[in-house]
């Protein structure tokens, strides 16, 4: 038995420790990270060859669609945050790391991290094969950063409000399910159609909901269109969601591991 | 620190119910640095719940505890830079390999790389788990993954251990090498707080054992004073097939044991004779079927 002592100082931040630690977990779950790569390539050969024909007969659809795409594909891949969340509460693992001097709460930043860039990674498929089917790109660099830094500005707020869902399910069983609600509100948008030809009822929620304006952006920043005052509804509902995301997890995490 | 502390656990009128249930009425008991203290109780006597309020889990409704000189309700951080947790049921991480779980925690606690990875391989020997290094845990039997929830909790030599139930679903072998491996912590200067089902751990590991019955300690003290608080030796008269025919209390010596013999001879019984000790498990069993209306046997207080 060696002679280390536990008081030592502390060199690496763990939140840093934990990101690894939920990015091996992505590596391992072989299901979820294969569907994380074929969902997105089926997506785009759906809509575009399937539909693309009827809605644009131009050609142009992919153009159009993906933006919605990569949100889709952002929400799927960020829902398994909320199954990890739930599964390290049950494990007991996030008691074990009470009981050690380290801010727990880190193991979410890690898990939420790791969805970021596990994200990244599935949209930049996504353009891969939306440029492969025609998406022809307009727009300056700068327009092109700040689509990516909305993207990723959503990619980090849904990821959260995940996180959040994980905390609050009773099992990481429920979790999954509550998640799966939250993966439709890109199709009740005009990510995928114009606003004009969803029918009458439909038409103020697909309005006025997150994404219209964040997949509207988008768009315009990707193609070089103007996204008028979209981009501030955008941004607006990027901060909300994520502000709520925060407040409502570190809620339920205090609730979770109250002592 | 430059004091020694008369203590390293001090536990006083400890209280905890779970909505109306109260588990734990009024817990007293201390332990000595460098012990290895063994609490025993039933199924629901409150063990894991006296774990988890020392660990800083879970905060106790009344009385007060103290771990390493912190007090767990106060300063929470002071008690988890001292303390290591093996809990009762796994926590360890499913989807790394063991020598990533080993190496993260060396990294939670502080250890660069290189050290952790060190100790790490360090550990992987210690608890016969190198051939599983590379493996995801999910791939563990339920005694490999015992053995690495406790190697995790050893990255860095803990002041206070606490093991709830170390070795359950551990096969004999492993089992001789945990107790070797805690008494040689013990012996560096490690408190070691456990619990255990299996009664001949704790009188072969524990220096000091108590009892927790229907909320309270009921009885406390090493192996042999908890035994000697029962009658005492007895010698036994059996039939040919094992069974007791007779038996008379003696107090060990060469006078008791005659007096014995001469009762069954006078009675004109036969058999084999045999001299019996209390066990470990007989305290046990006394103290746990005592209702409370009785207690004050143990000699706490
Ligand atoms: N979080 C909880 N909520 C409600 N009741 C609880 C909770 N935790 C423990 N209990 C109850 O408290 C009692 C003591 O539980 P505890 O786990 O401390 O027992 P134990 O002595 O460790 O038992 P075992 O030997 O089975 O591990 C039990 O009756 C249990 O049902
Ligand atoms: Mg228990």
């Amino acid at each position: 038995m060696s002679t280390h002592h536990l008081a030592r100082v502390r060199h690496t931040a763990p939140e840093w420790l934990f990101t690894i630690r939920s990015l091996r977990h992505s590596l391992r779950d072989g299901e979820s990270l294969l569907l994380a790569i074929v969902l997105p390539v089926m997506l785009m050969l759906l809509m575009t060859a399937v539909f693309g024909g009827a809605l644009d007969p131009t050609g142009s659809y992919v153009d159009f669609v993906a933006p919605a795409i990569i949100l889709t594909c952002a929400g799927f891949g960020a829902s398994t945050t909320s199954v990890y969340v739930a599964n390290d509460l049950k494990s007991g693992i996030v008691d074990r790391f009470r009981s050690m001097p380290v801010r727990a709460s880190a193991v979410l930043t890690g898990h939420v991290l790791a969805s970021v860039l596990r994200n990244l990674l599935a949209t930049s498929i996504v353009l891969v094969v939306a440029v492969l089917v025609g998406f022809r790109a307009g727009g300056t660099l700068l327009d092109w950063l700040g689509a990516a830094a909305l993207i990723t500005g959503y990619i980090l707020a849904i990821t959260y409000l995940f996180a959040a869902i994980g905390l609050a399910a009773s099992s990481p069983e429920s979790a999954n399910g509550y998640g799966f609600i939250l993966l439709f509100l890109p199709y009740l948008s005009s990510g995928f159609v114009p606003l004009e030809s969803l029918v009458s009822w439909l038409r103020p929620l697909a309005t006025y909901q997150p994404m219209t304006p964040i997949i509207d952006t988008i768009r315009a920043l990707m193609l070089g269109g103007d996204p008028g005052n979209q981009w501030i509804w955008a941004v607006g509902w990027c901060l909300a969601i994520l502000l709520f995301s925060v407040i409502l997890g570190s809620w339920f995490f205090r609730r979770r591991t109250r002592r | 620190m430059g004091w020694v502390m008369e203590y390293a656990i001090e536990v006083r009128g400890l209280r905890k119910s779970f909505g109306t249930q109260q588990v734990l009425h009024a817990v007293d008991f201390h332990v000595k640095p460098t012990q290895i203290f063994a609490l025993l109780g039933s199924n629901g006597a409150g063990k894991t719940t006296i774990i988890k309020i020392l660990s800083t889990l879970l905060a106790a409704d009344g009385g007060t505890a103290r771990v390493a000189g912190a007090e767990v309700g106060r300063e929470p951080e002071r008690v988890r830079r001292a303390i290591s947790l093996t809990g009762q049921s796994s926590a360890v991480d499913e989807a790394l390999t063991g020598e990533e779980n080993l190496v993260m925690f060396g990294r939670l606690r502080g250890l660069g790389k290189l050290a952790a990875q060190r100790r790490a391989a360090e550990l992987l020997e210690e608890f016969e788990l190198q051939d599983a290094a590379r493996k995801p845990l999910r791939s563990y039997s339920g005694g490999m993954r015992r053995r690495l929830d406790l190697a995790l909790s050893l990255v860095l030599r803990p002041e206070l251990l606490f093991l709830d139930e170390p070795t359950t679903g551990l096969d004999p072998h492993s089992r001789r090498r945990l107790w070797k491996i805690i008494e040689q912590l013990s012996r560096d200067g490690t408190t070691v707080l456990l619990t255990t089902q299996y009664l001949d751990e704790a009188d072969h590991l524990a220096d000091h054992i108590a009892v927790l019955h229907e909320g309270r300690i009921a009885a406390h003290g090493s192996a042999a004073q908890l035994k000697s608080a029962l009658t005492g030796q007895s010698v036994q008269l059996h039939d040919d097939a094992g069974g007791l025919r007779a038996q008379h209390a003696t107090d060990g010596s060469l006078r008791g044991l005659r007096d014995a013999l001469d009762g069954f001879l006078g009675q004109g019984l036969e058999g084999t004779v045999a001299l019996y000790s209390p066990t470990l498990d007989d305290v046990y069993f006394e103290i746990t079927s005592r209702s409370n209306t009785v207690t004050g046997q143990g000699e706490q207080r």
